[in-house]
């Protein structure tokens, strides 16, 4: 498919590997922010083209895995009432909460359907106006032009019978909770490039002068990968710390303008709880003014008790890029996307998930990868 | 769940208000409705990025181009210094 295929070849992706052997002489530890490039990375096995100074560690860009156990439950609990018809994207359903996950729910009765879009959701408002139609909004910047517009429809339509559990976080204050703290890895960051594609990337200028950290804004193909990780390395090396943009295909800096003006009519930005995170500032949306007419929160009052993490679950490590999936006892053993102890072993975007399907277990910390690249020399600068 | 797949715009059906914009967009051969309220710039025949049911970006083709191009670069400069180029 057109500007999909091509950057995915193999050639061109040995070509831009090549080009990393030859910049990298120090080891460097980069971040990939967003679960879907890493699926890319590891459904590829594009770490074992890389020379062994560079490590990737994974990041915290999984909407399902950072949604905390209580709204989980909330979900549920929702979910269970008779008159709800509860959507969701299919990603979610089967995260466990404390007790039960969506999946569990529906297998009891409730009627848990999964949607596509939540335009979706709100044709089925439209069409069971007998029922209450809940979405479960979750998601980062991404998905919030959308969710926004559901609620912008509904309101606009006169639409009562629908509402939205909100569950959106932001990316940028949860990269500056990472690089704050003591042990803090990372070195250089892709940044998720769809996130940019609507928000563009200003905010990420003062994040990579405070903290002297390159930030690439990066695509989730193959070739996308390997060259937004060739133009951080570029960085390092040379001991610059800029914001640029890998993935300008679809990203511009002052990203999509009609979009971010939906998403601030309709949200305002709260604290909000990351799953294996805890609380971080300022991170997240919830409904503004007219709009919380739309929250489920408020139409259906619950009253949950606060819910227990499985303690074998190492997610916070991993979301923070501390450790890495293979690397937990429960891994592959009493964790797997079957019985899932933790969300990222769930969600299509989870590390762990990830590391499972396409068979990264242990024996996989890199080998030294000894092949001699050909050395090359007046080859354009990036 | 950030997702976003490219397609190429082949019907707009205009929705009055601009956020019921909407258009038939072609994926490799599969077509769906697609809400356009967020890419006013949308025409036919361009290729648009799509998540969860709405476009978010039109496609820079000429950008779309420039990794391939450096990599022509490279092939080049490998021709001059007697390399096959792989």
């Amino acid at each position: 498919m057109k500007f999909l295929s091509e950057y995915r070849d193999q050639r061109a992706a040995e070509q831009l590997a090549q080009q990393i052997w030859k910049k990298a002489t120090r080891p460097w530890t980069i971040m990939e922010i967003c679960g879907g490039q890493t699926h890319t990375i590891v459904k590829n096995g594009l770490e074992d083209l890389l020379p062994r100074e560079i490590t990737l560690v994974h990041g915290p860009g999984c909407p399902v895995c950072v949604t905390p156990i209580e709204l989980i439950d909330k979900a549920v609990a929702i979910a269970h009432r008779p008159e709800v018809i509860f959507c969701s994207f299919g990603d979610m359903l089967r995260v466990p909460g404390s007790a039960k996950s969506l999946f569990d729910a529906k297998a009891e009765g409730a009627d848990v359907r999964i949607v596509y879009s939540p335009l979706d959701a709100l044709k089925l408002a439209r069409t069971n106006p007998e029922r209450q139609v809940v979405f479960f909004a979750v998601g980062f910047e991404t998905t919030a032009p959308a969710n926004a517009m559901a609620a912008w429809q509904a309101d606009h339509d006169h639409i009562e019978n629908f509402s939205l559990l909100v569950s959106h976080v932001l990316v940028p204050p949860a990269m500056e909770a990472l690089l704050s703290s003591s042990n803090c890895v990372v070195q250089g960051f892709l940044a998720a490039g769809h996130v940019c594609t609507i928000m563009g990337y200003e905010e990420y200028f003062p994040i990579a002068e405070r903290y002297k950290v390159p930030i690439v804004v990066t695509g989730f193909e193959p070739l996308d990968i390997l060259d937004g990780i060739l133009m951080t390395v570029s960085q390092l090396e040379e001991g610059r710390h800029e914001v640029e943009n890998q993935y300008a295909r679809a990203t511009r800096r002052e990203g999509n303008r009609p979009a971010q003006e939906r998403i601030i009519e309709v949200f305002e930005v709260v604290n909000r709880q990351w799953r294996g995170l805890g609380e971080i500032p300022a991170s997240g949306f919830q409904l503004r003014g007219r709009f919380q007419k739309y929250d489920a929160n408020r139409r259906f009052p619950f009253s949950g008790e606060v819910a227990q993490e499985s303690p074998e679950c190492i997610s916070g490590l991993i979301l923070q890029g501390l450790k890495k999936p293979h690397q937990c006892p429960a891994f592959a053993v009493k964790c797997t996307p079957e019985n899932p102890l933790g969300a990222p072993m769930v969600s299509s975007e989870g590390a762990c998930a990830a590391y499972y399907h396409y068979g990264r277990r242990q024996n996989h910390d890199r080998q030294t990868n000894d092949r001699i690249q050909p050395e090359l020399s007046g080859t354009p600068s990036r | 769940m950030c997702l976003a797949v490219p397609g190429r715009v082949v019907e707009i059906i205009d929705g009055g208000d601009a956020a019921f914009r909407v258009g038939k967009v072609d994926f490799g051969g599969i077509r769906k409705e697609v809400n356009l309220a967020y890419v006013p710039e949308a025409e036919i025949g361009k290729y648009v990025l799509v998540h969860v049911g709405f476009a978010i970006s039109v496609i820079d083709e000429e950008e779309a181009k420039r990794v391939f191009q450096y990599l022509e670069e490279l092939g080049a400069v490998k021709e001059e210094l007697g390399e096959i180029p792989q």
